[in-house]
This record gives structure tokens, sequence and C-alpha cells, in this order.
């Protein structure tokens, strides 16, 4: 329960990016035994904030006070031995090795200069009882559960005595039931004098939880609030500044004939596990299905298989009653797909490549830019630009050599005054040779780029020749700039990219354009099925709600969309029908209309579908 | 923005060169040469009359080629540091289709042509061949290029050796399958007239400038159109950037990265080609010593650039050509010029030793990138 | 669902322990097969040969774990070995002279002296590779170039034909066996007469081993290079860690090359390393970034070296050039079969900023 006494202050913490003032001014103060909300979007300042206070930055000015002493940080250490600890988003966690390991690392228990890896054990267990945990000291990270690493997490900072614990986000990769299991957790450690700071952007959470709330914007201390007279729309206005539509308007479905149709399609995942296991359902034309479910059961590798990034080991995959069961990229694209990727900075976009390149990533070989990749004609194409280029060097040269000999070598000659070659001596004739090797050194390279740019026209010229109107062109090689810029101004336009312009560097863009981009590339194509994973995943309100309208409007043109988010309000907000998703299974199949959040919560947890959808008229009476 | 560009491009990489020949020059004073004769003959060896020009220019021929193969690679995301393997294969390749194939078809030129092409093109093979055996390797196992390639070195060297074993007629034991039978020597037979490269200018003194030089300079457009303009360099260019993005986008990294590897070879060998039909007229042990090492720095130095390459070529074929004067002149070992390359790389490299040592403002920008890890990508 | 990853992980230990002992069998069975076949003299000088050749790759490739645990990718080894084997070599020749005071001419000062400019040389350019990659961000790859260019240009530069030295390490222990004990005889023939920095090696790796899974510097390197990140939220301070792991790397491979000039040939040649510091990275992942999977690997290319000196024994006739190619063979096969069967550090090779 929070106390009078003030352990934490933040006092005008400011801290400028580059292009970004991320911190403005900001003040916050941390009472004893309180949880702290700190609400805002992405990129409000939270994390830069709780970064400073963690010593991972420096504030530009401002200071810190903990239990009214000031503090200067240069690295976590003394933010550690200060008491503060921090739950990162992503966890900080090495996943080869065991629980122990993972606490003790930087604090080591030795015993002479080795490890006494038994006291380490000791100790972990000691904690894990004392607040509940039931953590194995022995266990390897990576093959636990998400929620219990993060109890791990939470070790980590109670093993080095903390008494400020800064949890960043921590319910994002939790089912609502890991999400209550933490909740009491974090009571529990409140009710112990233990303060804490709870970063998050989600509403429900913060009034079910904190006793306080911050809100921050664009890099500002903006309000404050208790749970007790806030509401959700209150919040998020705070928050964004503006109304905030939470809902998003669309009529009912009207689905067509069958698009997508899988069946029984098991696969495992890069370590070897299995993880899907025969999953079968179909998406028709004119409706978005929403695959439910936490981060890592299935969802990633599903839409993998699906797309081709990766082989499923049985089952059968059908668009638009074409069998595509473990076909190329290519093939699923040209079967009329598109593909929004989970992880759009390792899939879903070349950095280095401009806004235009980017916007063909997997159209470039089509018309109007160019023809199917033509890599067996690679060596024709080699022999059909060396030979004219060399046969037009061969000519020039010899052209150039009958000059040089009547012209210019004379010339040369009479320059340094020269009139009997056989008769010079040899220290005479090095300038007028040195002269006339750079003369034949330039012209010739003149001539060969001369002759090499000819070459390459001609080959331009002669690929492009041959076929029918309306028919491919037939060794495309060369690639049209001239459309693929067009196309590209067209997109960005459409999908409101801001960009300075269409040959900026696609990694240089905001996330929310960087996502608009591939959005703009994968709806722009109108497919007839649309996979979009975590489509709105660490970007701007702005940018969420112009997606989430795209999307709908994709499906009221008539295209099947199958969307994957771990973000259980977008799945309610969107889907005309939803799949649960639970340890590679499809455990439910519900209408969007007929279930709860907290129905889907359950299911997400693994809970048997007969059991919860049984309770169907009750929950939906509450 | 523009000017920024040209402090990268041009101003970065003739600093780096400028401050490892100062270095180098502290190196030469350390050993107790005097560093002024030795530049002095660098300059004079490398460009002091025709002669010394022609010789920069006909060192330069194949580096151009060797920094080709080896910027190709890095466009693709692969160090292929096995150039000397490739280039020591086309080497060979080219100098058999030259000696063991007669060709005559009554006109002399026409001969030349065509006899200097499949000469060319053998060589061409031999180094594709030589680099797709590591392409292949690391497409479908995973194992490291860098490795690889490195190992293959080796494995070709031995290989030309026993090939090219001159034998001990005093122990009966025979000569190796290419050797030309003298007995003393591990060398193949002359090529024939035909499978020369013409010579372009011939000045006095015993270098000749062949044809070579220009047919690098075609092969650079070349590549600059490959690379830049076509969907095959757009594909290569991906893959070299981003491979998962390139797989997502329904490239198949495989074949793109063991086609990398092909071309790269290919270049590689050509560059052996051009010392066996334009300089030695056979193929001779240590011939092209340490060049496929140099045109690891010399496409450094050109940050990869095609028309760049030709640049740094030149640089290098110069210290390269005035090496020989220099230790002549003033005694300084030539291997000094490696250390001077090894820190052109160094700099050019790590911009921000130069950056800081001139007091340059701007943000440094992170070079190549090719540490991919061990595995498959 | 844990108990059981633990059986497998038990059961994947035990069976290693099985295969070694099988492997360990084997090759005492074959031994002796052989020993019978061609004598032990023959067998002796072949195991004596492998342990010589295998003595600088395990070095070499203990250098590898040191900088790839630290997640800093190696390729200079081959550089640094160079450039130690030369600044060893050097030492003793200075210290040959007869102008020096015999002080410092006796062989064990002299010999220490060399050892120790050796590898202190490797330590050297362990930190310039620490310096360009943590500092200056070049990629490792194109860093470890740099310092192999410049180690084979600077020792061919001040490279000495001819240059002679007051002899190399001589046996540290000798046998005081006579060949009328027999078995005994060989196996000392073995175990004993090597020189110093052989043992120094065996050592090394034990020590290793222990430093690296059962210390508190161990865990924080295993840390470093599997995520840097975590590591630097404890407060651990990653980049200087990484400055001592790879000044520790180059003093490894240091000594891997003072041992081919000080111990096993006695001169220096310009190259004379011959791509033992690549062959053992390939060493280094065939071992699975562990020092006694490493050293059993080294083991297995020694083998394939010393085939080259001691096949006229067999009476084998293969032309030597492909003999010569064993281990380079080798070194391709082990990386095409090995990789990606075992984990690298997860962050070997990626820079890591301090925000």
């Amino acid at each position: 329960m929070p106390t009078d006494e003030i352990v934490l202050e933040a006092i005008d913490i400011c801290k400028q990016f580059p292009g970004v003032r991320a911190n403005d001014h900001v003040n916050l103060s941390l009472h004893k035994g309180e949880i702290l909300a700190l609400l805002g979007e992405n990129g409000a300042g939270k994390s830069t904030l709780m970064n400073i206070i963690y010593g991972l930055y420096h504030a530009d000015s401002g200071a810190i006070k903990v239990k009214g002493r000031e503090v200067t940080f240069v690295s976590p250490r003394e933010a550690i031995h200060s008491g503060i600890g921090m739950v990162h988003q992503h966890f900080q966690l090495i996943p080869v090795m065991s629980v122990a390991d993972n606490v003790v690392l930087g604090e080591e228990v030795t015993r002479g200069v080795l490890l006494d890896q038994t006291e380490a054990a000791r100790r972990v267990r000691e904690l894990s009882q004392q607040y509940n945990l039931a953590v194995e000291p022995g266990a390897i990270i990576e093959e636990l559960p998400v929620g219990m690493q993060q109890r791990v997490e939470i070790i980590k900072a109670l093993y080095r005595d903390a008494e400020i614990l800064i949890l960043d986000e921590p319910t994002a990769v939790l089912t609502p039931q890991e999400v209550e299991d933490l909740f009491k957790i974090m009571r529990d450690l409140s009710d112990r004098g233990v303060s804490i700071i709870f970063i998050t952007h989600k509403l429900k959470e913060v009034l079910a939880v904190a006793h306080r709330i911050v809100v921050m914007r664009g890099g500002q201390v903006v309000g404050s609030a208790l749970p007790a007279e806030s509401t959700p729309e209150s919040l998020a206005a705070l928050m964004v500044g503006r109304e905030v539509l939470l809902r998003v308007h669309k009529e009912a479905a009207r689905p067509k004939d069958v698009v997508l149709e899988v069946a029984n399609l098991s696969a495992h995942d890069d370590r070897q596990h299995p993880a899907l296991r025969k999953v079968s359902f179909e998406v028709r034309s004119g409706e978005v299905l929403g695959v439910a479910g936490v981060q890592g059961n299935g969802q990633t590798e599903l839409v993998e298989v699906l797309t081709g990034l990766r082989h499923g080991d049985s089952g059968q995959v059908r668009i638009n009653g074409k069998d595509l069961t473990n076909a190329s990229p290519r093939a699923v694209t040209s079967a009329s797909c598109g593909h929004v990727p989970e992880d759009r900075q390792r899939f879903g976009l070349v950095g280095d490549y401009t806004v235009s390149e980017n916007l063909v990533l997997n159209s470039y070989f089509e018309p109007p830019y160019a023809a199917p990749p033509s890599w067996r004609t690679l060596p024709l194409v080699a022999v059909l630009f060396a030979v004219p280029a060399i046969a037009i060097f061969a000519a020039l040269a010899a052209l150039w050599g009958e000059i040089q000999r009547l012209v210019v070598w004379p010339l040369v000659l009479s320059l340094f005054g020269i009139t009997d070659v056989e008769a010079a001596s040899r220290d005479a004739m090095k300038g007028p040779y040195l002269i006339e090797l750079v003369e034949t050194v330039v012209v010739a390279l003149v001539l060969g780029y001369v002759a090499a740019r000819l070459a390459f026209w001609l080959v331009n010229w002669v690929s492009k020749r041959g076929p029918a109107a309306g028919q491919t062109p037939r060794a495309g090689l060369v690639f049209n700039h001239t459309a693929v810029d067009a196309h590209a101004s067209g997109l960005v336009a459409e999908y409101d990219i801001r960009t300075p312009s269409v040959e900026t560097p696609g990694g240089s863009l905001s996330g929310g354009n960087q996502q608009k981009l591939v959005v703009a590339r994968e709806f722009g194509r109108r497919p007839r099925l649309l996979i979009a994973a975590q489509p709105t995943r660490g970007i701007d309100v702005g940018s969420i709600e112009f997606i989430h309208q795209q999307i709908v409007a994709q499906r009221d043109a008539g295209a099947a969309v199958l969307l994957v988010s771990a973000e259980l309000d977008e799945i309610m907000a969107l889907s005309d029908r939803i799949v649960v998703m639970y340890k590679g299974e499809i455990v439910a199949t519900v209408d969007a209309g007929a279930v709860t959040r907290e129905q889907l919560g359950l299911l997400m947890a693994g809970a048997h579908a007969e059991d919860v959808l049984r309770s169907r008229p009750a929950a939906s009476a509450a | 923005m523009l000017s920024a560009r040209i402090v990268r491009g041009v101003g970065l990489p003739l600093l780096s060169v400028f401050t490892a020949v100062i270095i180098g020059g502290i190196f030469i004073i350390l050993a107790g040469y005097d560093p002024i004769a030795a530049y002095q003959g660098l300059l004079d060896g490398a460009f002091g009359d025709a002669a010394s020009l022609t010789r920069t220019l006909v060192k330069m021929t194949p580096l151009v080629f060797s920094g080709l193969a080896v910027a190709f690679g890095f466009k693709g995301g692969l160090f292929n540091i096995g150039v000397q393997g490739q280039l020591i294969m086309g080497s060979v390749t080219s100098a058999w289709i030259g000696f063991a194939l007669p060709v005559d078809l009554g006109d002399p030129v026409l001969s030349t042509v065509v006899h200097v092409f499949l000469a060319l093109l053998a060589g061409a093979v031999g180094g594709a061949l030589w680099g797709a055996i590591p392409g292949l390797l690391k497409a479908y196992t995973g194992a490291h290029e860098v490795i690889t390639t490195i190992m293959f070195n080796y494995i070709a060297s031995n290989l030309i050796s026993w090939l090219l074993y001159a034998g001990s007629p005093a122990e009966g034991i025979p000569p190796g399958l290419l050797n030309d039978g003298n007995g003393v020597i591990a060398r193949t037979p002359s090529i024939l007239q035909t499978a020369q490269l013409p010579v372009i200018y011939d000045p006095p003194g015993p270098q000749a400038l062949h044809l070579g030089l220009f047919l690098a300079v075609i092969a650079a457009v070349f590549i600059l159109f490959l690379m830049n303009r076509t969907t095959f360099g757009f594909e290569l260019r991906m893959v070299g950037l981003n491979s998962p993005a390139a797989r997502y986008s329904g490239i198949s990294v495989k074949r793109i990265t063991v086609l990398t590897m092909v071309i790269s070879g290919a270049l590689a060998g050509l560059a052996g080609a051009m010392q066996t039909l334009g300089v030695n007229y056979r193929y001779e042990p240590n011939q092209s010593l340490g060049l496929g090492f140099d045109a690891i720095t010399v496409a450094l130095l050109a940050s990869s650039h095609p028309l760049g390459i030709l640049v740094s070529a030149f640089l290098f074929g110069a210290m390269d050509a005035g090496g020989t004067r220099m230790q002549f002149n003033s005694g300084v070992p030539t291997e000094i010029v490696m250390v001077v390359q090894a820190l052109i790389l160094m700099f050019v490299a790590a911009e921000q030793i130069i950056r800081m040592i001139y007091r340059i403002r701007g943000k440094a920008e992170v070079g190549q990138k090719l540490s991919t890890g061990w595995g498959q990508r | 669902m844990l108990s059981t990853v633990m059986v497998e992980a038990a059961a994947r230990s035990r069976r290693t322990i099985w295969m070694t002992l099988i492997g360990v069998v084997l090759a005492v069975v074959a031994a002796f097969a052989a020993a019978t076949a061609v004598g032990p003299e023959t067998v002796v000088a072949v195991i004596n040969a492998s342990i010589r050749g295998a003595i600088p790759i395990a070095l070499g490739a203990m250098s590898g774990i040191f900088s790839e645990r630290s997640g800093v990718v190696n390729i200079g080894i081959e550089g640094m070995m160079l450039m130690a084997a030369y600044v060893g070599f050097m030492i003793n020749v200075g210290l040959s002279y007869g102008s020096v005071p015999a002080a410092l001419q006796a062989e064990p000062v002299r010999l220490g002296l060399s050892i120790a400019g050796g590898v202190l040389v490797g330590g050297l350019m362990g930190l310039l590779h620490a310096l360009l990659t943590v500092r200056f961000r070049v990629d490792h790859i194109i860093s470890g170039t740099v310092i192999n260019t410049l180690a084979l240009g600077l020792t061919g530069y001040l490279y000495l034909p001819g240059a002679t030295t007051g002899g190399r390490l001589p046996p540290a222990v000798t046998s005081p066996l006579t060949p009328d004990a027999g078995l005994f005889y060989w196996v000392g023939e073995i175990v004993l007469e090597k020189g110093l920095i052989t043992y120094l090696t065996v050592l090394l790796i034990i020590v290793f081993t222990i430093a690296l899974f059962r210390t508190a510097w161990g865990l924080r390197t295993r840390a470093i290079g599997e995520h840097p990140r975590a590591a630097d939220t404890l407060g651990i301070n990653v980049h200087r860690l990484q400055y001592l792991n790879l000044f520790f790397s180059g003093c490894v491979a240091g000594l891997g090359g003072v041992f081919l000039t000080l111990e096993a040939v006695g001169t220096f040649e310009r190259g004379m390393t011959n791509g033992r510091g690549f062959i053992a990275l390939a060493v280094m992942i065939f071992g699975k970034w562990h020092p006694l999977g490493a050293a059993a690997g080294a083991l297995l290319f020694g083998f394939a070296t010393a085939l080259q000196g001691q096949l006229q024994f067999f009476n084998i006739k293969i032309p030597h050039q492909f003999v010569g190619m064993l281990p380079y063979l080798l070194t391709v096969i082990v990386l095409a079969g090995f990789v990606g069967r075992a984990r690298p550090p997860a962050h070997s090779g990626k820079p890591y900023d301090v925000e």
C-alpha cells in the first residue's frame, strides 16, 4: 500500500535525440509501496524516461533523487546499487543459460575463484518461495513459457534487493490469465513495501491495478489521475490528445466463396519442436478471420507455412482452389495473395532500398517493371553484351590508330622538335613515348566506355523488342525505372506514406510509415487473399486507425482476410470470425459477435472450448 | 548532401591512402632507410617513363578483374577471399586452351580473335567452377565462404603444383599432366601465337600494353550495368542487403548465392587469364602471387563501385610496378607495399579513425557488412 | 516437460562420453594394429607428429573460442600467429648474438623472453582487433583481414633471410626409460620428451575449460557473447570485457605462433602459418565452441597433417600434393558437415552499441 514517503523523484528531465525531443521537462515522483502507472503511446517518452532512471541513458538536464538523495547513474550498475530494478519489455535473459545463472550474472556467488552454483540455486529458490513465484533455478530459460521468464526477470531485480521496480510493458506478451497472476504478484510486492512503476498503453489494465496514473504524450507529462475518477475514454483522450475511435466502423460481412482452405496442416519451428498440429480452417471472400492467441502458440509458423517461408510437414493448403501446399513464396504471391509480415524489418522491407524499390519488392519481375528473372539467359546476355562491345571498340580503336599514326604522332614529335625518330637518342624519346602512351590509354578508355554503353543500349533494345502488345516482354532484363517510380508515387499518395521522396531509403522512414509502405505494397495489388500478421505492432495510433480502415476496405472489396494479432482488442474490432490457437492447435472457432473478451482470454490460456462456451448465455448477459 | 557524398567517396579514400603512406614512411625510417628515396623510386618506377607507365597499366589489368570479383561478392553479401585460388585456376585453364588447342582458320586475325576468345572463356570457366564449389557449400550446407574459399586457395595451389610438377627424370618420376617437360621448372608450355592477347602499345622496354586493360574497362561497365540496372542485380543486392526479405519476395537465396560465386569466380578467372595470355604467355607458378588479396583492398577502397575499382586498381598497379624500382634505388624491401596496403584497408574500413585524425565532421557510416554468422542464411 | 529436457540433456552428455570412450579405444586398437604391421617406431612417429601438428591448431581454436564466446568473430588468428611467430623468433635471434650478456643468452632466459615477447605481440594484435571492431565498429571479418594482411606484410618486410638462433626449446622432460621397457618406453616417447609449450597447451585447455564454465569471468564472457544487452543491463561493462578477452585471444594465438618458431620448426619463413589460423576456426566450429571439443578436433587435424610427413613409411603411392590437400579438404568437409548442427554464440559477429 502506498505511504507518504517518496522513494524516487525525477525533476525536470530533458533528453534530446536527433530530431526528437524524447523527454521535455518531465517531473515524476513515486511513493513507497505505490503502483504508479505510466501511461502513453509508443514514442511518448515513457521508455526513455525509465532508461534514464535506470542509468542506460543520460539526461541532458534535470535531476534524479532516490530517497531524497540526488544521484547520477553512469551505468545500470549504480542504479542497481541504489535499489532500482527493471523488467524490460524485451526480456534481458540469456536463452541458453539456466534461471540461476541469469539471476546471479554480474553479482555472482563465488567460493574462491569458482562459482558456487548450489548456493546460487538456493537463493533463487528462497526468493521464489518468498514471493510465490514458483520458479525452478535449474530450468533453462528458452524452455520456459513467457510468463515464467517474466518472473525470472522479477527475481533478478529482487536478488539485487530492489525496492523500486520498473515494469516496461509487462503485459504485452501475456495471456489475460497470466496478466491476472502478474497483477497479484504486483499487489503482493506493493504490500511488502516495493514501489512499482508500471509502463503501459493499455487502459483497462491501468484501471485494474494502479494506485495512481501519470499520462505522457510527446515527451511531456500531460496529466495525472486516480483510477477511481477515470474511465477508459477519459484516459484515451488524455493519452492521444484527441478523441479516439476505440471501435472500427464496419458493416456486417457478406462472405462469398472460399478463398483459403487449410486442412490438417502440421509444421515444426526453428528448434524442431512441433509448432502446428493438424490445423484446419477456411477463409471466405469478404470476411476477416482473426487468429487469436498468445504469441508463440504457432501463429508465426502458420503464416510462414501459408506464405511459403516455412516447410510444412503434412496437410494441405489451397488458395483459390489451387493446391499451394509448400509452394514457393513467389507461387503464393502470384496466386493473388498479399502478405503483411510480422517482422517488417526482417522480411517486410530492405532498409537500403528506396521507397519505390521497396514498393515493387515482390513484383519487380512483372510487367511493366521488367520481365521474369532471367538468370538462365545471363550467359546469352553476357555474350550479347561482350561481342558488340568488343566489335565496336575494335572498330573505333582501329580508326583512332590511323588518326594517331597520321596526325597525332607527327604532332607530338614536332612538339619535341624531333625530326628523325631513328636518329633521336633514347632519352629524347622518353617524353614523346610517355605522351603517346597517356594519350592512347585515355582515348582507349573513353572508347571502351563508349563501346560498352552502346552495347548496353543494344541489349536493352533487343530485350524490349519482340512480343506483341499485351504479352510479357521476352527478356526484360533491364528495369523500367519510370514505371517503378510512377507506381510508387501513386501508392505514396493513396496510402499517405510520409516520405521526402520516392528515392528516400525505406529504412529511414518512421515505424508507422514503414508499415504503411508494406501495407501499400501488399494491399495495392488488390489481392484475393490478404494475410496480415501483427499489422499494427509498435506504431502510432494514427497509423493504426488508417491500417484498420484499409483492412475493412479490402474486405468490403471482396478480399479474404486472415488477420493474426496478439492484440485481443484488434482481433475483436476487426474480425468477423475468430479462431483461437493454443499450443499449435485451433482450440475454438467462434463468431466474433458471440464471444466476450473474457471467454477468448480463457480459450487463449488453454481452457476447453466446451467449458468456456457453455457459459455463453451467462457471459453475454453480464 | 552531395558534398557529404564526395567526402565519403573520394576525400576519405584519398586521406586513407595518404595516411597509410605516411605511416609506411615511418616504418621505412624505423628500419633505417630513406623514405624520400624510397617513395621517389616508387613514383619513378610507376610513372617515370612510357615503360614504367605501361608496367603500371599491365599490373593494373588483372587487379581490375579481381577487384570486380571481390566487389561482386560483396554486393551479393559474400566475402570471396578465394579470388586467389579461382585466379590461378583460371590462369591454368586458359593456358591449357592456349597451348593445347590449335586454332587455324586461315586468316590470322580471325584465328586470333577466336582463339583468344576461347582461351579467355576457358579462364572464366575455370575460375567460375572453382568459385561454384564454395558457393554450393554455402547455399546447401551453410559452410562459411570465408573459410571454405581460403581452403580452396590452398587446395588449388596443391592441385596446380601436381598438374605442373616438373618430375624427376633421374628418379624416373614422370612430369605432371600440363608440364612442358623441361625437367626442372614447374610450368606449362608456351601458348600459341594465336592465343596471345593483341598488343595495343609497345614502348621501348620489355613490357607491352595488351588488350586486357580495355577488356577490363568493358567488364567494369558491364558489371555496373548488371548490378544496378537489371532484375538480376536487384535480386543480388537484395540477397546481400537483407536475405530474409529476399526470401519473402520470392527470390531463391540459394540460387543467387551460387550464381554470385560463379560470376565472381569467372571474373577472378579472367584476371588470371590476363596474366597468362597477356604477360607470361604460359602459366608459371607465382606469376600472380598476392593478386587475389590485393583485390580485397582494391574493392573496399572503391566501396565496391565498378568504376571506382578502375581508379583503385590503377593505384595498386602503380604500387606494384614501382616496388621493384623502389627496392633497387633505396634498398627497402617491396613488402613495405603490402604493409601500406594493409594500412589503407584499415583506414578505409574504419573511416572514423580518418575523421578523427583530420577533424572531419559528419557521422561515420558503417562500412561493408559481411559477418553474417556461421550458419545458413 | 522440464524433466524430459533434462533427461535428454543428460542422455546427450552420456552419449558424448561413450562416443569419446569408444573413439579412444578404437584409436588405441588401431595404433596397436598399425604397430604390429609397420613397427612401433612408425606409429609413435605418427602420433608425435600428430601432436606436433595439433598444438598450434588447438591454440588457434582456443583463441577463436575466447573471442567468439565474447561476441567477436576472429579471422585474424592467422595473422596473430604469424606475427608472434616472427617476433618470438627474432627475439631468439637477437639474444643469441655474441655481444648479448651471457645471463640473457642462457637458454631458459633467452627462450622465456622469446615466448613472452611473441605472446605479448599476439595480445597486442588482439587488442588492435578489439579496437577496430569494438571502438570503430569495423566489420569483424574485414578487421581480421586487415590483421592478416598487416602481419603478412610486416613479417615479410622485416624478414631477415638466413638469421640463426642459439637453438629452439628442448624437451621439458626427458624420458628415463630405455627401449628395454617395452610398451612403457613407447608410451614414454609419446607422453614425455615434449617441449614446454606442448605441456602449457594441455594445461591451458584444462584451465580454460574450467574458467569458461565455472567462474564468474566465464559466466560473464558467455553472457556477452549470447546477449550483450542483458549483461549490460546488469551493469557488466561489455566492451571492457571484450577488450580483455581479445587480448587473451591474441595471446593464445601468439603462443601457437611461437610454438612454430621456437618449438616445432626452429626458424621463421614467410607465411609459415599456412592457413592454420583458418583451420583452427573450422576446428572451433567442429568442437562446438567448447575447448575440449576443439582439442579433439585439433588432434584429428594434426593427424591429417602428420600423414604428409609420414606417409612414405606406409609405402602408399599418392602424389604428395594430394596428401598436402588433406588438412584443407578435411576443413571444408568438417565445416560443411558440422555448421548448423551446433549453435554458435548468438551475438557473435555483431557490433554492440552501449546506449
